[in-house]
């Protein structure tokens, strides 16, 4: 049997790997991406412990963040898009309009 | 020993693969290894006995997200950005930031003592289905919560059309 925290620790350096890619990419699809990477490695997590503790709620947790997952991608990229028509580049280093 | 054999090949897979997914400088690449990454997910939520979410992993992660992702990637014109580098300037501060996360959350992990076990035992999982006893506790316990996401997406299908449709000037 594996010990839970195996998983856990999984999902923590595929979590640090998301959070790694958001802080330092400049490509914003890529940052968007580092994103739904973030939200797997929460759900690696919330399944093995709805798996070892025995209990449903986790499986339960998973289902509603591939909900709001599957919501996040659609508004992302549609505000990626409307950026995009008005920039016409996907670096972020060149969105800096709301300085102020 | 089996199941540790698997345990290890998976992790090393979907870490690598997140690597690949992060570092790569074609957004094109990065999907397509982001894609291998899910698969190999689902088959790990296989081994984890929750076959329901393997399938949705599948369904809505490689099948809607993706395919969203590279429509979106193909739509724009990034060849200026293969040419630029692809990193910030000031990585290394993010690298340390990851790395004091990931010391912080093993700590965190090390000292963790699980609580209480639930009802639902393997055995007892594998009797009824697993999709059977999801919908069961979902359609009874988590009812509110169910409608409260299809709120969710339909707020998603609205705001992706009124963000992305072109403005007419009158």
């Amino acid at each position: 049997m594996v010990p839970l925290n195996w998983y856990l620790m999984l999902s923590a350096v595929v979590f640090t790997v998301g959070v790694f890619g958001f802080l330092t990419r400049r490509n914003i699809i890529i940052m968007f991406m580092s994103i739904e990477l973030m939200l797997n490695a929460v759900n690696i997590s919330l399944v093995s412990f709805g798996h070892y503790l025995q209990d449903m709620r986790g499986q339960i947790l998973v289902f509603f963040i591939v909900t709001v997952a599957a919501a996040e991608a659609a508004i992302g990229l549609a505000i990626i898009i409307a950026l995009f028509r008005n920039k016409a580049t996907a670096n972020v280093d060149e969105m800096n309009e709301m300085k102020g | 020993m089996l199941p540790k054999l698997f345990f290890g090949y998976f992790a090393a897979v979907i870490t690598v693969l997140s690597v690949l997914v992060v570092t790569r400088r074609n957004p094109v690449h990065s999907v397509m290894w982001m894609l291998l990454l899910f698969f190999n997910l689902a088959s790990m939520y296989l081994f984890l006995n929750a076959e329901f979410i393997a399938a949705i992993q599948v369904i809505v992660y490689a099948g809607a997200i993706l395919v969203l992702f590279l429509f979106v990637v193909l739509l724009l014109n990034l060849r200026e950005e293969l040419r630029a580098d692809s990193y910030i300037g000031s990585w290394p501060a993010g690298l340390v930031i990851a790395m004091a996360l990931l010391l912080n959350i093993g700590f965190a992990v090390s000292s963790f003592v699980p609580g209480f076990s639930g009802k639902y035992t393997i055995a007892y999982i594998q009797g009824e289905t697993f999709t059977k006893v999801l919908g069961q506790v979902m359609y009874t316990e988590y009812l509110l919560p169910f409608e409260i996401a299809s709120l969710i997406l339909l707020v998603a299908i609205i705001g992706a059309i009124v963000l992305a449709k072109k403005r007419t000037r009158s």
